[in-house]
């Protein structure tokens, strides 16, 4: 097996044992960066200092004949919208071309303090905002599975490049979907924790009340390490929080005792046949292992697109307001401080950046905020109703995360309603705050499909034991 | 359809400068997706009589002054486009 190839454990084990160096293992990913990401494109910048420096830090440590952690000396990639102090963080947009993070993520802290090796900043949709990062005001990053089609979006880069063995784990960040989709597209794990569990710290806000950071990983222990290592309160972000030990445990859980829903909505019209073929299949394989399916209904579902495409731009056109040629980013010189404000916003967002604003500061303005802003936030009280009576009867919920497999680059791109509807499996449980992975369940030809588990709100511990298990039922 | 002066109007609103293109591109976007939004109509009325999420932990608490490292504002201020000293420059607005 190549050094590549290793899961975080094997990886640690190799170290550990002085099989090779984290020197070794850290070159091994950066050659195949180098060789590989000009046809991906799966990196805005690639860390290579950052990353040797750690390494040889580790490498004195083992050779000193220290232990070291789990996570001590894995490489791994970081999404563009995460701060690393001293790398650019663009959030792949031209307005913060030139960005240096002035401080770490919580999320980095924490990976810092446990030692890993970052080998760079993953490609996004411009503020994590689309499902291809063909918004990236820099690249697209392709499918590794067919060069011609999308990544995903917006962790598009994080998934590309855990896909193509061009880091051992990324973090990524999901709003809408866009953890799940992207691991979806390419064939990996990714997990979406519940609202809170992780700090949104030194993440470029995108919408506050729906942004969390997660895991994108090559198998569900490998999520489960990370997520257990970035998750927990943090004082820097007032809506994060402490799960109880009860709720790490996963031993406890078995699919022979689960009760499984499986909503009807998320099996109607635009789902791709073979889509459904392979859920079905995984559904069965549940079953087969003693779980109970249930089948059932989450009414509140047909809205869900709706009310997130009020609710996201709205929040995007508040939090974006920061971006004005005066604090930070690009500026453009101008007579007056409006034209300051027109202008640097105006050369320095993209498309789809416009787009939600525009959005959001039409449904918030007077004379509409009844009609749109209100209504979709008392929806959005439907939606966790929904969620909230089912979760009465049932452990988890097994559906699709897409409706189709990796689409063209190009296909959609023109057409925003048409990319608005990549993400119509993993929103409404966005909106209700829970958790949810997406897990590789089969392939349509070579394009991979994940089927999504989700699960009660900081029940992470029952989803990941039994995407556990599943993983070990589907041949993938 | 959404008027062009109207997508002029919030464009203002949202400080930012559009090309004349991306006037016409965005008078067509936000029709159709201010046309889907029609759906929340359809939407059954809250039976519950309380403010929406007002169950959750919306994280508020009380303003606080949590102290920073002196050379974190340093890097935030250095990042400012204009500055004088310690100061962030801004256009004069009288």
């Amino acid at each position: 097996m190549e050094l590549v190839e290793l899961t975080i454990k094997q990886a640690h084990e190799g170290l550990a044992l002085k099989k090779f160096s984290c020197k070794d293992l850290t070159l091994a990913y950066l050659k195949n960066i180098r060789e590989k990401d000009g046809e991906i494109g799966a990196y805005l910048t690639v860390t290579e200092d950052l990353a040797m420096a750690k390494a040889k830090e580790v490498d004195e440590k083992i050779d000193r004949g220290e232990k070291i952690g789990l996570l001590e000396g894995i490489p791994c990639a970081i999404k563009d919208a995460i701060l690393v102090e001293g790398e650019k963080c663009t959030s792949a947009s031209k307005i913060l071309e030139n960005y240096i993070a002035p401080y770490d993520a919580t999320v980095i802290k924490k990976l810092k303090d446990l030692g890993v090796v970052i080998l760079g900043k993953t490609n996004t949709d411009e503020f994590t905002m689309g499902s291809s990062t063909e918004n990236s005001a820099f690249k697209v990053t392709k499918n590794p599975h067919d060069l011609t089609r999308v990544a995903g979006g917006s962790s598009g880069g994080s998934a590309a490049a855990v896909a193509s063995n061009m880091a051992c784990f990324a973090l990524g960040s999901d709003t809408g979907g866009s953890i799940r989709q992207p691991a979806s597209l390419c064939g990996v794990v990714g997990l979406c924790p519940t609202y809170g569990a992780v700090s949104r710290y030194g993440l470029i806000s995108h919408a506050s009340s729906l942004d969390q950071i997660g895991p994108l990983a090559k198998t569900v222990e490998d999520a489960e390490i990370v997520f257990d290592a970035i998750r927990g309160k943090d004082l820097k972000d007032a809506t994060s929080v402490e799960l109880s030990s009860e709720k790490l445990q996963t031993t406890n859980y078995k699919l022979q005792t689960m009760r499984i829903g499986v909503p009807k909505e998320y099996f109607a019209k635009g789902i791709e046949p073979a889509v459904e073929k392979i859920i079905r299949n995984a559904i069965e394989k549940a079953k087969e292992a003693g779980a109970e399916i249930i089948e059932m209904s989450l009414p509140s579902s047909e809205y869900a697109l709706a009310c997130y495409y009020v609710i996201d731009p709205s929040e995007i056109s508040a939090n974006l307001a920061r971006f004005d040629g005066i604090k930070y980013g690009l500026s453009v010189p101008a007579e007056n401080l409006l034209d300051v404000y027109l202008k640097s916003r105006g050369k320095g967002l993209g498309a789809e950046v416009k787009r939600r604003i525009m959005i959001g500061t039409y449904c918030l303005s007077s004379g509409y905020y009844d009609a749109y802003y209100k209504k979709a936030q008392e929806v959005r009280e439907l939606i966790r109703e929904d969620f909230k009576k089912g979760f009465e009867k049932i452990d988890l919920l097994f559906c699709p995360v897409s409706p189709f497999p990796a689409f063209k680059i190009g296909e959609k791109a023109d057409n925003p309603m048409a990319m608005y509807l990549a993400d119509i499996y993993t929103i409404p449980m966005k909106l209700a705050g829970l958790p949810g992975i997406s897990l590789p369940a089969g392939k349509i030809d070579n394009l991979p499909v994940g089927l999504q588990i989700i699960g009660n709100h900081f029940e992470e511990n029952k989803i990941l034991a039994i995407a556990g298990e599943m993983s070990k039922l589907l041949t993938y | 359809m959404i008027s062009k002066d109207e997508v002029k109007h919030i464009a203002k609103l949202a400080r930012l400068e559009l090309t004349e293109n991306e006037i016409e591109k965005m008078q067509k976007d936000l029709s159709s997706i201010l046309d889907y939004f029609e759906l929340l109509k359809k939407a059954p009325k809250l039976k519950i009589d309380r403010l929406p999420m007002s169950d959750k932990n919306l994280g508020l608490r009380r303003d606080e002054i949590v102290e920073q490292r002196r050379e974190v504002v340093e890097k935030i201020v250095a990042l400012t486009p204009d500055k004088k000293d310690d100061y962030i420059k801004v256009k004069n607005i009288l």
